[in-house]
């Protein structure tokens, strides 16, 4: 819901890194987003393609690697995948759990030409 | 010649930056900040109410009201007794650091001792986005559902204190209360939790004595830091 203040800030971060890195032109981004960052790709790449524009990063492509999100059960230990609702620990019931992937939301690299 | 470059940045590092300035400017100022997070309807600006009218004269307390167009939230804050700053998000979804810079800029911080921050109402965005402020208050209500930490697991995994509000409907509306607890236990184990009721005022005093507390152990906390 929030995806344009999400992708200014991206833009940011690619312009600042590619003119540092003395691009011509950045091409590609890749970001690492997980499922509990509540961030719609499709919404960003809208975004992007408009507020890119006439910039270093004009036309550059946007890769999504996306990580589940993934718990752990602090009773035995089983680790299990956020499948929809939040459950208990499939393997013994605990409800001591913690939430161990899903939160990332970064740019990891980007690839740049000149 | 194509060439990667790595980062590995956080795509909020700017908002994070901004908010580490504010929580530093609030620190120096002495002034407790909590951020209010709700759906819309939960209870936000009738908390808001309750504590002013329930910590004046014994603190002094600064508004700031994130909405996306008008002033009704600050409206009654200021109307509860609180100096009430008015952020409008021109339709944005939640308050960002920046915003709440530019508000601390309208308040007197010196002359205040507690500043509550009422987000948008959303249960979803502005849990991602740090304010500066010191702890995070989400409030849920009976209404709402018993299942929404199990739906909306982002806002309840990082807040310091809960709030279940509304709790002289419990006998009208199905709510399994220990359903809704075990989905914040798993999410949250051992948070600071208080269950009261705007309307009728039951459970306030509770959350008043918190807030009290707290202050004080802000205030210890400084005195004993060097060089603040």
């Amino acid at each position: 819901m929030h995806e344009l203040a999400v992708t200014e800030n991206l833009l940011k971060t690619a312009l600042r890194h590619g003119e540092a890195a003395a691009a011509r032109r950045v091409t590609d981004l890749h970001l690492v987003i997980g499922e509990l960052a509540t961030i719609v790709g499709d919404s960003v790449q809208f975004y992007w393609d408009i507020i890119s524009k006439g910039t270093l990063c004009e036309g550059a492509s946007l890769h999504f690697e996306r990580v589940p999100a993934e718990l752990r059960c602090l009773d035995c230990g089983h680790p299990y995948k956020l499948d929809g609702a939040l459950t208990e620990c499939p393997a013994c019931a605990s409800a001591r759990v913690r939430i161990v992937a899903g939160d990332e939301f970064r740019l990891e690299a980007i690839e740049v030409e000149g | 010649m194509p060439r990667t470059v790595r980062i590995v940045e956080k795509i909020l590092d700017a908002n994070d930056q901004l908010a580490a300035q504010n929580r530093a400017r609030l620190d120096r100022a002495g002034v407790l900040a909590l951020n209010l997070m709700a759906s819309p309807g939960a209870g936000k600006t009738s908390l808001v109410e309750r504590t002013v009218e329930g910590l004046k004269g014994r603190l002094r307390m600064a508004v700031i009201d994130g909405d996306l167009a008008t002033s009704l939230d600050a409206d009654r804050a200021a109307a509860a007794g609180a100096a009430a700053t008015q952020i409008n998000t021109g339709g944005q979804c939640h308050l960002d650091a920046v915003m709440v810079q530019d508000a601390l800029h309208e308040i007197d911080l010196a002359a205040t001792d507690l500043l509550i921050v009422e987000n948008v109402g959303n249960l979803v965005c502005p849990s991602s986005f740090a304010l500066g402020t010191h702890k995070s208050v989400l409030i849920a209500s009976v209404p709402e559902g018993d299942d929404k930490p199990y739906k909306y697991p982002g806002s309840y995994r990082n807040v310091d204190v809960l709030i279940l509000n509304k709790i002289d409907l419990l006998p009208y509306v199905p709510f399994r209360r220990d359903y809704f607890e075990r989905g914040v236990e798993m999410l949250n184990p051992g948070v600071c939790s208080f269950a009261l009721s705007c309307r009728t005022g039951e459970g306030v005093e509770a959350w008043l004595a918190w807030i009290a507390a707290e202050t004080v152990s802000f205030r210890a906390d400084r005195a004993s830091a060097p060089g603040r």
